[in-house]
């Protein structure tokens, strides 16, 4: 599976990446774009060789930490109208706290390490580069 | 002296006017030098901060690495994924 991709998210392909008889939880984090003073859409675009790069460590770390556990994760690029998802993981466990686990761990990784960047769009026509760690 | 690839992403790429280019600095130099190199010949990049980030061939390094002649020296602003 394609780590970045310019299409719509589906979840269903990220949860047969994971999925199986002796996982018995999952867990899917899905960030949307939200419509944030005005907000109509945000415009993502990355350093795609690094960012899947960093991907695969990510996913190599997660591994290592909860090595029962499967993840899979999907970044969309390009522009996202509000309310479509930007990014999809899925993690599936044995148990439940395996899963909740490793699927935090990748989303916190994945907002401090991909080389990803967001420009709002705004329905007066206005843009701007997203540059501020709050937008957690 | 050697060659240096650079690359400008997202509002860093607005402020050089491109998002690629090449600089010639003296080698081996560190990436805080290409940097210097960089706000010389794209002035529009002395907007961005003292020390931004930077990857040097794809991975994310500190300003004092070392480069050498035919390297990648990326400038990230601040990261937004997610």
């Amino acid at each position: 599976m394609m780590h970045l991709t310019r299409h719509r998210l589906e979840v269903a392909d990220l949860l047969a990446e994971v999925q199986s008889a002796e996982r018995g939880g999952t867990c899917v984090f899905l960030g949307t774009v939200r419509n944030d003073a005005g907000v109509t859409g945000i415009d993502y675009t990355a350093y795609e060789a690094m960012a899947v790069e960093e991907i695969e460590r990510i996913l190599a770390e997660t591994h290592e930490r909860w090595p029962d556990a499967r993840v899979m994760l999907q970044h969309r690029l390009g522009l996202i109208p509000v309310g479509e998802a930007s990014i999809a993981i899925a993690a599936a466990a044995p148990h439940r706290d395996a899963a909740f686990a490793a699927c935090r761990h990748v989303i916190e990784a994945v907002k401090k390490r991909l080389p990803i960047w967001k420009k709002e769009l705004r329905g007066d026509g206005s843009e701007q580069w997203v540059e501020a760690h709050d937008h957690r | 002296m050697g060659k240096v690839s650079v690359r400008f992403f997202a509002r860093y790429a607005e402020l050089a006017g491109c998002s690629w280019s090449a600089v010639n600095v003296q080698t081996p130099a560190t990436v805080a030098d290409v940097i210097s190199r960089v706000r010389e010949v794209f002035p529009g990049t002395q907007a961005m901060p003292p020390r931004p980030l930077a990857a040097l061939n794809q991975r994310q390094v500190k300003l004092d690495a070392t480069v050498k002649e035919g390297d990648e020296v990326a400038l990230l602003p601040p990261l937004s994924g997610g």
